[in-house]
């Protein structure tokens, strides 16, 4: 029973089928997916493509000469499928994420940077005054800078202002897949920045995408949840449609929550 | 130095005794990697692709060969 196709167009906050507006691209996907950590490659591409994402992202390490066959990340993912969005993880200075950004450049694909300073090695959280700080150096070297960035509310706006294209607050520490732990700070970066906002980092599971999307921002990264689920193509689809549905719950402007019960069935009408 | 010299660079952190002369691209090469998917740093100094070729290694030089590998 019941119709198997939904069409939803128009919400009430705007159209469900608008791309992610970034700088100048348009991507289809809200959700930015990450390539590290998966058992095996094909797992990672498959992964991938469920995910149904426009953009990953990539880092930039030293090739291992002790190997026979050096394989970098584009022996298997090919650049005119997904849009690559190198990063400076494992940076902790803006020195260090400024030299990785330019290798990242001379790559030859874009200009495009996932800006990364980390400034405490237990909770991997950012460094926001290095970030800040490389992010104005490489807006003036000409990079479209996506921040990535603590929950906090003044470094979203200095990130802004120093030109960045987006600003990525943090969910919850990388890789600890506890979710949106402040929900608050992250209605109140979106309200405040006109830039867009990609929550990145801390998504464990799907109900964690759909309530970091509920929030009203424009997208989402994440890696270690798809790639560390017991099966990550299967996870990476769930992250899809979490992504998808979180979004849609925010256009379609959630009830107020009360803390009371109060009755769907008229009260009237009931038999003495 | 003559042509049939070696010399001593080092090679993403590691000494490595390399012909005098040689190119960055043979370098590159020398290791079995595709120069188009190689990004070089020569002494700190990012090297572009049509300099791959003209560019030679000198003693004591620096050489960091790095790529994308998967990362979030």
């Amino acid at each position: 029973m019941g119709s198997s196709e939904v069409v939803v167009g128009d919400t009430a906050e705007g159209a469900f089928t608008e791309p992610l507006r970034i700088a100048d691209q348009e991507f289809d996907s809200r959700l930015i997916v990450g390539t590290g950590k998966y058992p095996d490659n094909e797992t990672m591409v498959e992964a991938i493509r469920a995910s149904g994402t426009a953009m990953v992202t990539v880092a930039v390490r030293r090739v291992d000469l002790d190997r026979t066959q050096s394989e970098g990340i584009l022996f298997h993912l090919d650049p005119e499928e997904f849009f690559l969005l190198p990063n400076t993880a494992g940076c902790h200075t803006a020195e260090d994420a400024i030299r990785y950004a330019r290798l990242a450049r001379a790559a030859g694909f874009n200009e495009w940077l996932k800006l990364e300073v980390i400034g405490d090695e237990t909770t991997l959280v950012p460094d926001t005054q290095a970030t800040v700080e490389a992010a104005e150096t490489l807006v003036a070297e000409g990079f479209n800078v996506m921040a990535y960035t603590n929950d906090d509310l003044v470094t979203a706006l200095r990130l802004e202002d120093a030109g960045c294209v987006a600003v990525m607050p943090l969910a919850s520490p990388i890789g600890s897949g506890l979710g949106v732990v402040n929900p608050y700070f992250i209605r109140e970066i979106k309200r405040r920045c006109e830039v867009p906002i990609i929550v990145d980092a801390g998504v464990g599971t799907a109900s964690d995408a759909c309530v970091a999307m509920e929030q009203g921002v424009d997208g989402l990264l994440m890696n270690t949840a798809i790639a560390t689920a017991s099966d990550p193509v299967a996870m990476a689809y769930a992250m899809r449609l979490a992504t998808q549905a979180g979004r849609l719950a925010y256009l379609a402007g959630r009830m107020e929550a009360r803390e009371i019960g109060i009755p769907s069935s008229p009260t009237r009408g009931m038999l003495d | 130095m003559s042509d049939l010299g070696r010399i001593q660079v080092h090679v993403n952190g590691r000494e490595r005794e390399v012909q005098s002369g040689l190119s960055i691209h043979d370098l590159v090469e020398s290791f079995d990697l595709n120069p188009r998917l190689i990004v070089v740093e020569l002494n700190r100094e990012i090297l572009s692709r049509d300099q791959f070729k003209d560019v030679q290694v000198s003693e004591g030089d620096t050489v960091e060969l790095v790529h994308f590998v998967g990362g979030g």
